[in-house]
């Protein structure tokens, strides 16, 4: 408690100027919400439906950041895959929504695991820079790829119809869909079991393990590959099933559809903490209120210029997130 | 030795290249026209319905005999509703294959930087579809000697469409999103604030989002708290549906209203039920050369044709028109007989200002209950 309270006064000091553009954002925002409380609420909520989607995207950015150090550009691209996935299951094959989930999920597991074995672990030795480049050579590749005639197309495709009837309800003026239900139940059930593995299972200590260490966890007879392909495609998995909620959300879907997703989920990982899962979640919620709250009282134009401006904000004044810890930068 | 046998032998290919290259052209060749607009993207029906309309069009011609007792020949070139890859499309058929008449393209925003090119190469461009001013006429306010159109402007349609919210509708609030990057839909939803506003209206959302958005909720809260009694979405068909079903399911129940750009076979109709959209053709038409077209088009093609099918088609027909008038194969003198055109089209009888936009119509239609009917026909 202590501790706390001096890390506060501290940053207080050291600090003051953040404390006082953060007081004077929550001043502003306490007056946007006395002029219309009905209004700001459907914001948040909106918002917080936006998050959550980003938050599946998120977490893949930041597990493969935190083992292997690399950012994996390839993730919004496995996202659109997964979109494409689950419709074709539910239009084309009548697959009910679970296992339409289920099966994007495996089909991007599967994606991403090949994708590594193919272009990241040949250059896991090699400078980072290289498997960067790498990463967004894969997410091209991916993007024009499948926007061929043969492989899904360069149009864009209307999701009808849609595996889940679209219900709306109204508590005190802001309308909730059914939908924003399933993708906060579907995250939160996500997160919690990406919790338990990370944290409860061998597997996950050994995850943490490499990921602080690799050679010494080599050393200690873990197979540092296999859990790095794990990895991949655990966060793989959580991409596809965040790429069926956002064109179920969103029913339109084309390859292009995972660059801007996948850049906003990039800056809530960075936001958050890269590496950091806890970070990636608050990240994402944060970035997602951001969104709808500039675009609905600042200026729509201005949206993508002020979440782009908190990435560069983060990694001028905090380049470790909200959550992330100093760089352990291994020799 | 063996190096210099394969020097001379290629001297002497690029010079028979050369030289074969210089032989006069074949009496009686082909009139080559380039076809362009969108043929991939996210508005391919568009460029679909435009190519399939001109291509009509011209088999028909060829079947007469052509023009000028000559064949027509026409190469399709995709423009991807997108300025740069509409510049490539344009060089590609103006420089490679050597048009000198284009149809298209479809989009405005293809067809302003091709228009630029086409004019300083002489080429003569006659667009169905692009319905922003700045397609026919400069930076300056001078028109474009080789630019043409079918299709009526942006100006026209965002008023007719204020006009009709304000006396049809007894409109008085109006909610309005717009494409900033997109020179059509800010066109239309600025002609449309100027108009309604000076009828005595009041535009209490003006909201503007980005190409690559899906995600339309803080716009429509807005919208939604504000309560307008008309909602202009004069936006393309792919963001139609999503606005459309986003705002149904806020429960906005403004009167939505839009453009031509809804005109496709993949508009989704329950997205936008109730509303009301200008547009340059409607297959209700009863003049005996619309209904002409219709059977043609269907049998065809197995299909209704939508306004850019209608449009390809007039566009193609009124560049022939101008061609057989004007008697020569010169895209200048074509330019010049284009002018005082005057020519019973399809979407109705077109003669040229002195902008070189064509003087009709617009209709009104109607989106109820998944079926689209005509409502009112409004001159300018």
């Amino acid at each position: 408690m202590q501790s706390i309270l001096n890390r506060i006064v501290l940053f207080l000091r050291t600090r003051w100027y953040v404390a006082l553009i953060g007081l004077l954002l929550l001043v502003w925002l306490a007056i946007r919400f006395r002029e219309n409380p009905v209004l700001f609420a459907q914001f948040m909520v909106d918002g917080i439906r936006l998050g959550f989607v980003y938050a599946l995207i998120a977490l893949g950015y930041t597990m493969v950041y935190g083992i292997v150090r690399l950012i994996n550009f390839a993730h919004g691209d496995i996202f659109m895959v997964g979109a494409f996935t689950a419709f074709y299951a539910t239009t084309h094959y009548h697959w009910g929504f679970l296992p339409a989930m289920l099966l994007a999920m495996v089909v991007c597991a599967f994606l991403a695991v090949t994708i590594e074995r193919v272009a990241y672990k040949p250059l896991r030795e090699a400078p980072r820079i290289a498997a960067l480049i790498t990463a967004i050579g894969v997410s091209f590749f991916l993007e024009y790829f499948t926007a061929l005639d043969f492989v899904f197309t360069p149009n864009f495709i209307s999701y009808t119809p849609l595996p889940i009837k679209f219900k709306c309800g109204d508590i005190a003026g802001v309308t909730f869909s059914n939908i924003m239900l399933i993708i906060i139940a579907v995250s939160t059930s996500f997160l919690v079991l990406l919790w338990y593995i990370v944290y409860r299972t061998k597997l996950g200590k050994a995850m943490r393990a490499t990921a602080w260490d690799k050679p010494t966890a080599r050393l200690m007879g873990i197979d540092v590959d296999l859990v790095i392909t794990f990895t991949f495609a655990i966060g793989a998995a959580l991409a596809g099933a965040g790429g069926m909620l956002y064109v179920v959300v969103y029913p339109q879907i084309r390859t292009f559809l995972g660059v801007m997703p996948g850049l906003k989920a990039f800056i809530a990982a960075v936001f958050g903490g890269i590496g950091s899962i806890p970070g990636a979640f608050v990240g994402s919620l944060i970035i997602g209120m951001v969104e709808t709250l500039s675009q609905g009282y600042l200026s729509s134009t201005l949206r993508d210029a002020i979440v782009f401006s908190i990435l560069i904000i983060v990694l001028l004044f905090r380049p470790t997130g909200l959550f992330g810890e100093a760089a352990k930068e291994k020799a | 030795m063996k190096g210099k046998f394969w020097s001379v032998l290629s001297v002497m290919l690029v010079l028979g290249l050369l030289l074969s290259a210089c032989k006069p052209a074949a009496p009686k060749e082909t009139i080559k026209i380039a076809i362009l607009g969108p043929l991939t993207g996210d508005v391919a029906t568009y460029g679909a319905s435009n190519r399939d309309g001109a291509i009509m069009a011209f088999e028909e011609w060829n079947a007469k005999g052509g023009v000028l007792g000559r064949k027509i020949e026409w190469v399709l070139g995709d423009a991807q509703c997108d300025p740069k890859a509409a510049a490539d499309a344009g060089k590609k058929a103006i420089d490679e294959d050597k048009v000198k008449y284009i149809v298209g393209a479809v989009c405005s925003s293809e067809s302003i930087p091709i228009s630029e090119y086409a004019n300083e190469k002489h080429v003569l461009q006659i667009s169905g579809t692009s319905t922003n001013p700045m397609v026919t006429v400069d930076k300056e306010g001078k028109t474009k000697p080789y630019t043409f159109r079918a299709c009526f402007i942006d100006t026209f349609q965002g008023s007719v469409m204020a006009k009709f919210a304000l006396e049809n509708l007894k409109a008085k609030t109006a909610a309005v999103v717009l494409d900033v990057g997109n020179d059509y839909i800010k066109g239309l939803a600025e002609f449309f604030r100027d108009a309604f506003e000076k009828g005595g209206g009041k535009v209490v959302v003006w909201e503007s989002f980005v190409k690559e958005d899906t995600d339309f909720s803080a716009i429509l809260a807005k919208v939604k708290d504000a309560n307008p009694d008309v909602f202009y979405i004069p936006t393309y068909y792919d963001k139609l549906n999503l606005i459309g079903a986003q705002a149904k399911q806020k429960g906005i129940t403004a009167v939505m209203l839009g453009g031509d750009g809804w005109d496709s076979p993949d508009t989704d109709l329950a997205a936008c039920d109730g509303g009301y959209y200008s547009n340059h053709y409607h297959k209700g038409d009863p003049r005996p050369i619309a209904q002409d077209f219709l059977t043609k088009y269907k049998a065809k093609y197995g299909k209704d044709p939508d306004a850019l099918a209608a449009l390809g088609y007039d566009a193609a027909a009124a560049l022939l028109e101008a061609i057989k008038k004007a008697g020569v194969d010169d895209p200048t003198a074509v330019a010049k007989a284009m002018e005082t055109l005057k020519f019973e089209a399809v979407s109705g009888t077109i003669t040229f200002d002195q902008y070189h936009n064509p003087i009709k119509n617009a209709a009104i239609l109607h989106v109820k209950d998944g079926k689209i009917v005509f409502e009112a026909s409004v001159a300018p």
